[in-house]
């Protein structure tokens, strides 16, 4: 089923102190509840209205609409910086940075070159036994119920107990870093000070995980970051290790809670595919992918930094850019059926994990929790389908996937 | 028809997706980054042609070259 023709759920509408859209052309919004809910119609008639549209809107703001577009953006560093990378209300001076993804050349390759050979796929590989046994010990919890909040009860904290084992932070601190992450990625849109104090708190935590080491050095990515030295074999400014290391927990989390949860939501309502994926297994890299080109989770951000033509759209300093690689992955010209989820969809360029330098550095990890959450949820709950008298609701903004989903275990009556 | 096929990966375009790897791991390897390179000369052996074209339609950063040779 085409998502730009499914029906729009009656759902309450999150709060917005946005006023509402009447033009999504001139005056579009990423926090309008309609966007929120459901944005693939919107960005379909952006996308025939022009490769790039503007809104006034977040202190003058562009939107790349179509695949060319956003990678013309993407692979232009020199007109568009990565300083800021969420587009907010408000433009405060920059004092917190988070190496390499708020980097731009010349300083972002050596500062992502630390944080690459933790994240390949052999890397991850070691750790797949450990997610498979946190997403059993989850379906554990809740599989005698005949139901469940996957949102709440599964995709949530996967990736989180995945990333506090990499980090060597307590599993049991979740909720508090799921707290930050809403802060700094929701409420942080909106709320200047809400988000400056998560990430205050952040740091303070981090810098006492760090004076710990500094006793009793461990096995893991703080120490790895602790220990990494310059191009000049000097050790990392404090400011670098926190900042990096407050990246990691944050993008970490909510992206890939998202994308599972997504796949979840769809394999809910798409019996066919579920059972697809249960009779051809090796199916599931190539379904993978498919699941992340048509529900990539991540939008990201650029700052103008100098006019340009883009796509043919003049381009003007001091605004933000929308850089909405989700929307990319729904452009037709690139994608046939592009509002299909096509299982075994053979080429398959999507963007989710962005593209050029600022390419996501845990994509290798999002893959494989991805694909271990899914494996190990069908071989327990093979049937499952969205509860008919519960809602699901979407989170609002830079990240999008389902917050809460519903569902009831075992086929139909 | 076509002759033998050779791959290369241009190290420029290639940021380490390792869609290439995932497709193709008889024909790609990755260095400690995670980014992508031709195993040996790049020559495909018969038989891998087909991944070798899905690979290359496959890379986000079209930096993936086939040759016919």
């Amino acid at each position: 089923m085409s998502d730009s023709a499914r029906a729009i759920p009656d759902v309450a509408p999150a709060i917005s102190d946005h006023p509402p859209v009447n033009d999504w052309v001139h005056d579009f919004d990423h926090t309008d509840p309609r966007w929120t809910e459901n944005p693939y119609p919107i960005w379909d008639e952006l996308r025939a209205a022009s490769p790039v549209v503007h809104t006034d809107r977040f202190l003058g703001c562009y939107m790349p609409t179509t695949y060319e577009a956003v990678k013309e953006i993407a692979y232009d560093t020199t007109h568009f910086s990565s300083r800021r990378v969420i587009v907010r209300d408000v433009r405060p001076e920059i004092v917190n940075t988070a190496p390499p993804i708020t980097s731009d050349p010349p300083e972002h390759k050596p500062a992502k070159q630390l944080l690459l050979p933790p994240f390949t796929p052999d890397a991850m590989k070691k750790l797949e036994p450990r997610v498979r046994a946190i997403c059993n010990e989850l379906i554990d919890e809740f599989i005698a119920d005949g139901r469940c909040d996957a949102a709440a009860r599964y995709t949530k904290h996967i990736p989180v107990r995945a990333i506090a084992h990499m980090l060597g932070i307590p599993q049991k601190d979740s909720d508090l870093f799921i707290k930050w992450i809403h802060e700094i990625l929701e409420l942080g849109i909106k709320d200047d000070a809400t988000m400056m104090r998560a990430v205050h708190e952040m740091t303070g935590y981090f810098h006492g995980h760090i004076e710990a080491r500094k006793q009793n050095p461990t096995d893991d990515l703080i120490t790895t970051m602790m220990n990494a030295r310059d191009k000049n074999g000097q050790p990392l400014s404090d400011g670098h290790v926190l900042g990096s290391l407050r990246l990691l927990l944050i993008a970490g989390i909510d992206t890939t809670w998202s994308a599972i949860g997504a796949s979840l939501w769809h394999l809910a309502k798409t019996p066919a595919d579920r059972d697809r994926l249960i009779a051809e297994p090796e199916l599931m890299p190539t379904a993978i992918e498919e699941l992340l080109r048509a529900y990539a989770p991540v939008t990201m951000a650029r700052e103008v930094m100098k006019d340009t033509v883009i796509s043919g759209c003049p381009v003007k300093h001091d605004n933000m850019v929308l850089l909405s690689f989700p929307a990319a992955n729904r452009d037709p010209a690139v994608f046939p059926d592009a509002d299909k989820v096509v299982l075994d969809r053979k080429e398959n360029r999507h963007v989710a994990f962005g593209l050029g330098i600022h390419r996501c550095v845990g994509s290798n990890l999002a893959r494989m929790e991805m694909t271990v959450a899914i494996e190990e949820w069908l071989k327990r709950i093979p049937d499952f389908r969205l509860d008919p008298a519960g809602q699901v609701r979407w989170s609002e903004g830079t990240v999008r996937g389902p917050r809460q989903l519903p569902v009831l275990f075992g086929k139909s009556a | 028809m076509s002759g033998k096929l050779r791959i290369h990966v241009d190290q420029d375009k290639c940021q380490g997706h390792a869609r290439c790897k995932a497709l193709a791991p008889e024909l790609f390897e990755l260095d400690e980054f995670g980014n992508a390179h031709e195993v040996g000369d790049g020559s495909v052996p018969a038989g891998l042609e087909d991944k070798a074209w899905l690979a290359k339609s496959n890379c986000p950063e079209i930096a993936i070259e086939v040759t016919e040779e």
